[in-house]
């Protein structure tokens, strides 16, 4: 990490609201250099990709001539991105005709292709401020999936399981349930790796296909399986722990969304405003300093698991009390992996997950709208994703591809080297 | 009392802890045994072992019947033996090594107690384990490749499925399995090409290089499984299986034939290169040159070494070895390309790499204890044990945090391993 250790925050001073909102919206460590590359990272990662797209078409490699290979090219790009771009924002075209219809469908339809985006977006937020919180303390939590599953089979059991409760207080049962259950699932890791040195990427990685078995073992249980069904789904999560609507029925659009905003100033506050964020930014920087100093590195390392794996745990409550309702194998669907990219991009700090995860949760919306247009597969999502963050990971890269004169690098956070710390 | 003999004090606290932790954990073992395999069946009942494959070469020897209950009680009373010298003195420097006898008695006693009544081919399942460690050897080899110079390569799993779909589609395409095999090691070349460029030149996070390459492999594969093999599957996705290839004489051997030498082309691969980087890495000038720059690279620097032309040099190799694990995935096994088909066997190789202290043959070790638990599933499967299937299938992935956690406090990697190296 280039930054160096922060200064301890003094305990009586008052922190304005203001202030905050400051720090949140422009973070220091954004410039606008670093935002050039972002965006160049990402059209150099659209143009890559539609390399692939259209090196993958046989129409246009079976072309009688090239013309018309160049034609069946353009229709292959313009679509895909096309229905990207519509899917994760909608059709300018006809969204003002739509808006001005004045029939409440026609309306939400509008508005469905942005509330997809946030609602794919909020989990994201989630598996981002969990892998940045882990990166803060110098840990490279790859075990998002299975905190994920771990999250959303506690959620979901809280809520087909709790019954004649209102909703004030069955929801946040079955949230906490989530974040307990992903807390477990990255303490082990982070004992793990306090008690026996055991390197979490390999520890988080295995715990991922444990969990996944895990889900199909409960799914074949009486207590998850929905009576009637042979195949593995469980019950249905009660309408009081189920998180709210936020725009009618018509769009799917709910309350997670506003939970995740605020979880990512908790995360916040913690790591720039508490004794404990300070001590997990500190072992990030330097474990030797820090145990120096008598911060208890490993008290640290198996805190920051577990409050990375609640947050992980939370997305897959998200997932479950917001959209599925059931729980079902896949649910996780990748959201720990891109919880990743989501950090990365995010350059670990709250702010940024959340613009991140805007950005991606409009990528994985378009991605259904792409391939239900133009059968183009939505892993084509993943490869423009990893693509953006091989790119924003390698500044110099960039700037060599486009003459960019170089300033003073702000890097991708640094992780730990090397399996020894 | 000095602050030295304070910190000695403690050590030796926590060594006659550890001793006595793992003392007990014998006798728990022991206890185990008799409670769980000894006492559950009637003393006449037997389990038949079975010591020789119908397909195999092999000349054919008896059957090993043993009586399950007095096996139980006898390798339980060894256990307990054990866990009271435990206990009692320790083994020293020898402890490790009677942790792994006593779990391998702990695992002799089960499976004696699962095929109760019926028969288990012994042979079969250790046949099944070195199949299934091969994948997971070669991934432990290009591990250690690159991490002997100082390169992490946590990409081994996309190398692997690189390797895997493009071995699948070229044989598919071509029908020759030797030229899909090379195809496949390319393909897992060009991600280790990748992964040097940005690790070596562009000094990226090499952790972070290679999970994101991982990433960028799960995606590619599955884009283009859906877009080129889903529609095209009779011509880019049935690819022939290599064929077992009994080598003369040595297949002919009981047990040891079938086991290791009537395998198909990719396990003799795996032991040849078994050999030639065992003695390469620890016997040439080349090798010392690999370790150097590893541990030390400034060092090697000043000697004259080219410290980053090594590096690329062993990244590539690194990723055309993945690149044949993962031709063993679609070629070597079932013939076919699915989405993330490795399923985390890159990192279960990892794992072996680190188990196995960096060396070839402990990485062939490690490997073989994956390769058992993941083995074992198949069998138990087939014999009606009351444990969850999902119980079992979980077992490779516990076996290896159970390994990374009890290991390696224990083995050292390269003093320099993923520290970007700058030339003043």
């Amino acid at each position: 990490m280039s930054e160096p250790i922060p200064p301890k925050p003094s305990q009586n001073r008052v922190v304005s609201v203001r202030d905050v909102i400051q720090r949140v919206i422009a973070p220091e460590s954004t410039t606008w250099n670093s935002v050039l590359i972002v965006v160049l990272a990402f059209f150099t990662a659209l143009v890559l990709s539609a390399i692939f797209v259209v090196g993958s078409d046989p129409n246009v490699i079976q072309a009688p001539d090239p013309l018309t290979a160049l034609n069946v090219a353009w229709l292959d790009i313009s679509g895909a991105y096309g229905g990207l771009l519509s899917g994760a924002l909608g059709n300018p075209s006809t969204f003002f005709s739509k808006v001005g219809s004045g029939n409440v469908k026609v309306v939400a339809s509008a508005f469905y292709p942005l509330s997809e985006t946030l609602v794919a977006a909020a989990p994201l937020v989630f598996t981002g401020l969990s892998v940045a919180l882990g990166f803060r303390a110098g840990l490279f939590n790859i075990g998002g999936e299975g905190q994920v599953i771990a999250g959303g089979l506690a959620a979901g059991f809280v809520g087909f399981s709790l019954h004649g409760l209102t909703g004030f207080v069955e929801l946040p049962l079955a949230l906490l349930a989530g974040f307990v259950a992903g807390a477990l699932w990255g303490f082990i890791p982070g004992l793990l790796k306090a008690r026996t040195g055991a390197h979490e990427v390999i520890t988080t990685i295995m715990l991922n296909y444990v969990a996944i078995y895990l889900t199909y073992y409960f799914l074949s249980t009486k207590a998850f399986q929905r009576p009637g069904r042979t195949d593995p789904i469980s019950k249905i999560v009660d309408s009081a722990a189920a998180l709210p609507s936020l725009a009618g029925v018509n769009l799917r659009l709910h309350a997670g969304v506003i939970l995740a905003v605020i979880v990512a100033i908790a995360v916040y506050f913690l790591l720039w405003r508490t004794t404990l964020g300070f001590e997990f930014r500190a072992v990030g920087a330097n474990p030797d300093a820090s145990r120096a100093a008598g911060i208890g590195v490993g008290r640290v390392v198996v805190l920051a698991m577990s409050l990375a794996g609640g947050l992980a745990g939370l997305a897959g409550a998200n997932i479950i009390l917001g959209v599925n309702y059931s729980v079902s194998p896949g649910f996780s669907s990748s959201l720990g992996f891109d919880g990743i990219t989501v950090a990365l991009l995010g350059r670990g700090n709250p702010a940024g997950v959340v613009a991140a995860a805007l950005l991606f949760g409009g990528l994985r919306a378009g991605a259904v709208q792409m391939q239900a247009a133009t059968s183009t597969p939505v892993d084509l999502v993943q490869v423009i994703e990893a693509l953006v963050i091989m790119f924003v990971a390698a500044p110099t890269l960039v700037r060599e591809i486009y003459h960019i004169r170089a300033q003073r690098s702000a890097g991708a956070p640094a992780v730990s080297t090397g399996w020894g710390s | 009392m000095s602050v030295a003999a304070g910190v000695a004090g403690a050590v030796a606290r926590a060594v006659v802890v550890r001793r006595q932790i793992l003392g007990m954990f014998f006798l728990l073992v022991a206890a185990s045994i008799a409670l769980l395999f000894g006492f559950d069946v009637s003393g006449s009942t037997k389990a038949d072992f079975v010591l020789n494959l119908a397909s195999a070469q092999a000349i054919s020897i008896p059957d090993l019947v043993v009586p399950v209950r007095t096996t139980a009680f006898l390798l339980a009373a060894i256990s307990a033996f054990l866990g009271a010298v435990q206990v009692a003195r320790g083994f020293g420097r020898w402890s490790n090594v009677v942790l792994a006898i006593v779990i391998g008695l702990f695992i002799f006693s089960f499976l004696a107690w699962a095929a109760r009544d019926t028969s288990l081919s012994l042979v079969g399942m250790l046949q099944g384990t070195v199949v299934r460690a091969t994948p997971l050897t070669l991934g432990a080899f290009s591990g250690l490749l690159c991490e002997r110079s100082g390169v992490i390569n946590v990409a081994i799993e996309g190398q692997m499925l690189m390797g895997a779909f493009v071995a699948a589609m070229v044989t598919s395409a071509t029908s020759s399995a030797a030229l899909g095999m090379l195809a496949g090691m390319l393909a897992g070349g060009v991600i280790g090409l990748i992964l040097a460029v940005f690790a070596i030149r562009y000094l990226v996070d090499q952790i972070i290089v290679g999970v994101v390459l991982d990433l960028f492999c799960l995606g590619l594969t599955g884009f283009l499984y859906d877009r080129l093999m889903v529609p095209f599957q009779a011509t880019l996705n049935s690819a022939a299986v290599v064929r077992p290839l009994s080598i003369p004489l040595l297949s002919k051997i009981p047990i040891l034939g079938p086991i290791l030498f009537d395998q198909n082309v990719f396990v003799y691969l795996l032991l040849m290169l078994l050999v030639v980087i065992q003695v390469a890495l620890f016997q040439t000038r080349w090798g010392l040159r690999v370790r150097a720059v590893g541990e030390q690279p400034r060092a090697a620097d000043t000697a004259g070494i080219d410290v980053l032309r090594t590096r690329y040099i062993n990244v590539l190799l690194g990723g055309l070895v993945a690149g044949l694990a993962g031709s063993f995935f679609t070629i070597g096994a079932v013939g076919q390309f699915t989405k993330n088909m490795t399923s985390g066997r890159g990192f279960i190789s990892l794992a072996a790499m680190i188990a196995g202290g960096w060396t070839p043959l402990g990485a062939f070790g490690a490997s073989l204890v994956f390769g058992f638990a993941d083995a074992l599933q198949n069998f138990l499967s087939v014999l009606n044990v009351p444990i969850s299937s999902y119980f079992l299938l979980m077992a490779p992935y516990i076996a290896t945090i159970l390994v990374v956690a009890g290991v390696v406090g224990r083995v050292r990697p390269p003093a320099n391993d993923g520290k970007p190296y700058v030339k003043q």
